[in-house]
């Protein structure tokens, strides 16, 4: 057993992160803006942080991602900010043009974001702009399972708007949707909760891209939540991006609910922030749905990133298949949760789930656990994790064709990525990533 | 058996028919300058320039020595066979000659077309025209064959201080030279070697060595596991790509391979070095009758 000393720090710090805890929802709760009309959502999500502590490693969910830095660190809501054009016009994707939000400091930017290019049927704004949806709004906005659990309740709390794309029966958004998500702080340690919230009617389809970016060294805290909903027939391809500033503590949530012969193809891209969290949750609710995460982390220095995947099958036929990699340099620490949970109703599932890790360094670490819990009993369900470093025996064989062994650990590191980000949909976005992984070493 | 480091040196500097232990062949080297004749084709020119000088040669892996004081001399226009039974250190020498780092060179010299190559890295030796084609060669998951091909081929032409190559012009070419080994333009958009059979990575191989255009190829095995039709394509590869100005070096233990591609020179390797050398009949009889003669000629012609 562990030592009594290290049982009385631990005890120590359960106060702490209780009244951690506390202050932040006193923060957040503080600073909501009173003309959402959302009263009844905060204050069940507020009881529900009542009974929840502020995780430690001793929490399994959270084990290998020790959270315990940001005690230290009193993070205050971000006010409201202005950003200028040019700090984010890089980041507009051609292919987008004209479906551009963009989110500053969690809140909508109506000079900034430009939606001439959706057709007039779909309502894309933010929470605050949708007066018409505002009867249906309660069926959807928080009512996705795993709304309890702690940093989801603390953005229900307290977000400040939220990212509205709705899309009514049969609409077919052929012009990608992408939100840009953006800080601009005064300097102290600040929270930034962005809110999305994604409703694909059924026989609706969309493009959806998610960029969280940031370049500032300075402390942040970035607690978002995306909430997507596929209704029958639905089929949403989603890319989230995750470059966030060297400062910044990003705890990221997507969560999917799929219904019946519904199709979700996401990407998820890790590269910034100081430790960043994406616990990405799909809930079936109906047969046949098809389920597609590919995931890839590239982290160097003393970075911390961790996935976290839950897809909860209670249907039949339904298709999964998942994907993730990581390459991991320097003191860096990649962390991978794959949960698969198969219900009895769930028969003639077909799963697979692939963990694969590239080290780069000695000093790199790589935790990866995959969950299968699977009580049908006639289902396929493959898994695997691999470990491993840049073979020097490929290198040789691209030295022995005259390519110098840093060039070739390029093309591997490359090749390992492209896989991954191959299966980002938007053209221009995955040749920018492709060459942002190619400068990676 | 031992043989001294003096004894191996004595025999390196030995005139050539001494070594000649193919009891066909009728030639006095003597009234040749003391070279091998134009046995087979020609290609054999005595004032062709050097392009391969290994001179008593050492070379160890994890401390143990393979390469035990091995001399092989290859000019321009000539192949080479070197025979040998498993363990005699072939697949070593392969590997030596382009760098592997698994490898060390502990005693003697290699000179490729006049310089020290000892302290090139391996990619330099590429570039520089050293070419091997693998054994085994590597499978690379996520590079396509296209961009691994279009990749050496601009790291070659960069060397040589050229532009690099667009990837239009580069298509033009590399369509080009899968006729040399017959291979499906789909095979560019693969995985490098990912999921190839046997016989498809080997010509692979020679598709590489096809557009860097080696001054010295090294075949190591290339033959092994080669179904008729695919060694066909290979050799055809390879002797379509001999040229007077290059050399080609074949690692093997078969014969067959050697009806397809006529070798000036068959050396036998044991142990480390080369005990013999011969024409191509001497594959004839290493075929009919195993090796165990020559080593056994070897033996007593060090004792005597």
């Amino acid at each position: 057993m562990a030592s009594s000393v290290s049982d009385v720090s631990v005890l120590a710090t359960a106060d702490q992160r209780d009244a951690y805890l506390k202050g932040l929802v006193q923060a957040v709760k503080a600073a909501v803006p009173g003309d959402l009309g959302l009263g009844g959502m905060r204050s069940r999500a507020e009881a529900l942080l009542n009974e929840q502590a502020f995780p430690s490693t001793r929490d399994e969910d959270w084990r290998f991602t020790d959270l315990s830095a940001m005690l230290s660190i009193e993070f205050a809501v971000a006010g409201e900010s202005a950003v200028d054009e040019a700090a984010i016009a890089d980041l507009r994707l051609p292919e987008t043009a004209g479906a551009q939000i963009v989110v500053v400091n969690g809140r909508v930017s109506t000079a900034l974001s430009r939606i001439e290019n959706l057709p007039p049927e779909a309502v894309v704004g933010s929470l605050g702009s949708s007066p018409d949806l505002s009867a249906k709004l309660g069926e959807r906005l928080a009512q996705a399972s795993g709304s309890h659990e702690v940093f989801t309740a603390l953005n229900t709390v307290g977000f400040q708007d939220a990212v509205v794309i709705w899309l009514p029966r049969n609409v077919v958004v052929e012009t990608p949707i992408q939100i840009i998500y953006v800080s601009r702080l005064q300097g102290n340690p600040a929270i930034v909760q962005p809110r999305c919230l994604v409703v694909a009617e059924s026989g609706s389809a969309a493009t959806l891209v998610e960029d969280f970016w940031g370049n500032s060294a300075d402390s942040q805290f970035t607690n978002s939540v995306s909430e997507l909903w596929l209704d029958a027939n639905a089929q949403v391809s989603h890319s989230r991006i995750q470059r966030e500033g060297a400062g910044t503590f990003h705890i990221g949530k997507t969560v999917v609910t799929q219904a019946r012969d519904s199709q979700y193809v996401g990407t998820a891209v890790d590269f910034g922030a100081k430790l960043a969290r994406h616990n990405w949750e799909i809930y079936q609710t109906g047969e046949q749905t098809t389920t597609k995460l590919y995931g890839l982390g590239a982290i160097a220095n003393t970075q911390h990133a961790d996935t976290h995947s839950l897809v909860a099958l209670s249907h039949p036929h339904g298709t999964v298949e998942q994907e993730h990699k990581a390459i991991v340099d320097g003191k860096a620490h990649s962390v991978f949760n794959g949960r698969m949970a198969v219900a009895q109703k769930a028969q003639l599932t077909s799963a697979s789930q692939l963990n694969r890790n590239l080290l780069l360094s000695d000093k790199a670490r790589v935790d990866t656990k995959p969950q299968l819990e699977i009580v049908a009993d006639n289902v396929k369900c493959a898994h695997g994790a691999t470990v491993s470093q840049l073979q020097a025996d490929e290198i040789f064989y691209l030295q022995s064709r005259g390519i110098s062994a840093p060039q070739a650990q390029r093309l591997l590191i490359y090749a390992f990525a492209m896989e991954i980000l191959e299966t980002v949909s938007v053209a221009t976005l995955r040749s920018r990533l492709a060459a942002l992984i190619s400068q990676w070493t | 058996m031992g043989i001294s480091a003096e004894m191996v040196h004595c025999f390196a500097n030995a005139p050539y028919e001494s070594l000649v232990t193919d009891k066909n062949f009728n030639f006095n080297a003597q009234e040749h300058g003391g070279r091998y004749p134009p046995y087979r084709r020609g290609m054999i020119n005595e004032n062709s320039d050097i392009i391969l000088s290994v001179r008593d040669l050492r070379a160890s892996v994890d401390g143990t020595e393979i390469i035990k004081g091995l001399n092989l001399e290859v000019r321009a226009g000539e192949i080479h066979a070197i025979m040998g039974l498993n363990g005699s250190g072939k697949s070593t020498f392969s590997k030596v000659l382009v760098g592997h780092p698994d490898y060390e060179v502990t005693a003697g010299e290699i000179h490729f077309k006049g310089q020290n190559i000892l302290e090139l890295e391996p990619h330099d030796r590429a570039t520089s025209g050293i070419f091997l084609a693998f054994q085994y060669p590597l499978e690379i998951p996520g590079v396509s064959n296209r961009d691994f091909l279009r990749v050496a081929f601009n790291a070659h032409r960069k060397a040589r201080g050229e532009e690099e190559i667009d990837v239009f012009d580069f298509d033009d070419l590399i369509e080009e030279k899968l006729d040399v080994v017959k291979m499906d333009a789909s095979f560019l958009d693969r995985s490098v070697n990912e999921g190839f059979s046997g016989g498809e990575k080997k010509r692979n191989e020679i598709l590489q060595m096809a557009l860097l255009e080696p001054v010295l190829a090294i075949l190591d095995e290339t033959d092994s596991g080669l179904d008729i039709d695919a060694l066909k394509t290979v050799a055809g590869g390879v002797n379509q790509l001999s040229t007077p100005d290059n050399a080609v070096v074949l690692i093997t233990h078969y014969q067959r391979l050697l009806d397809y591609i006529v070798p000036d020179y068959v050396h036998v390797m044991a142990d480390g070095r080369i005990i013999t050398t011969g024409g191509k009949d001497l594959a004839k009889q290493l075929e009919s009758r195993g090796y165990e003669w020559v080593l056994e000629e070897f033996r007593t012609g060090v004792t005597a």
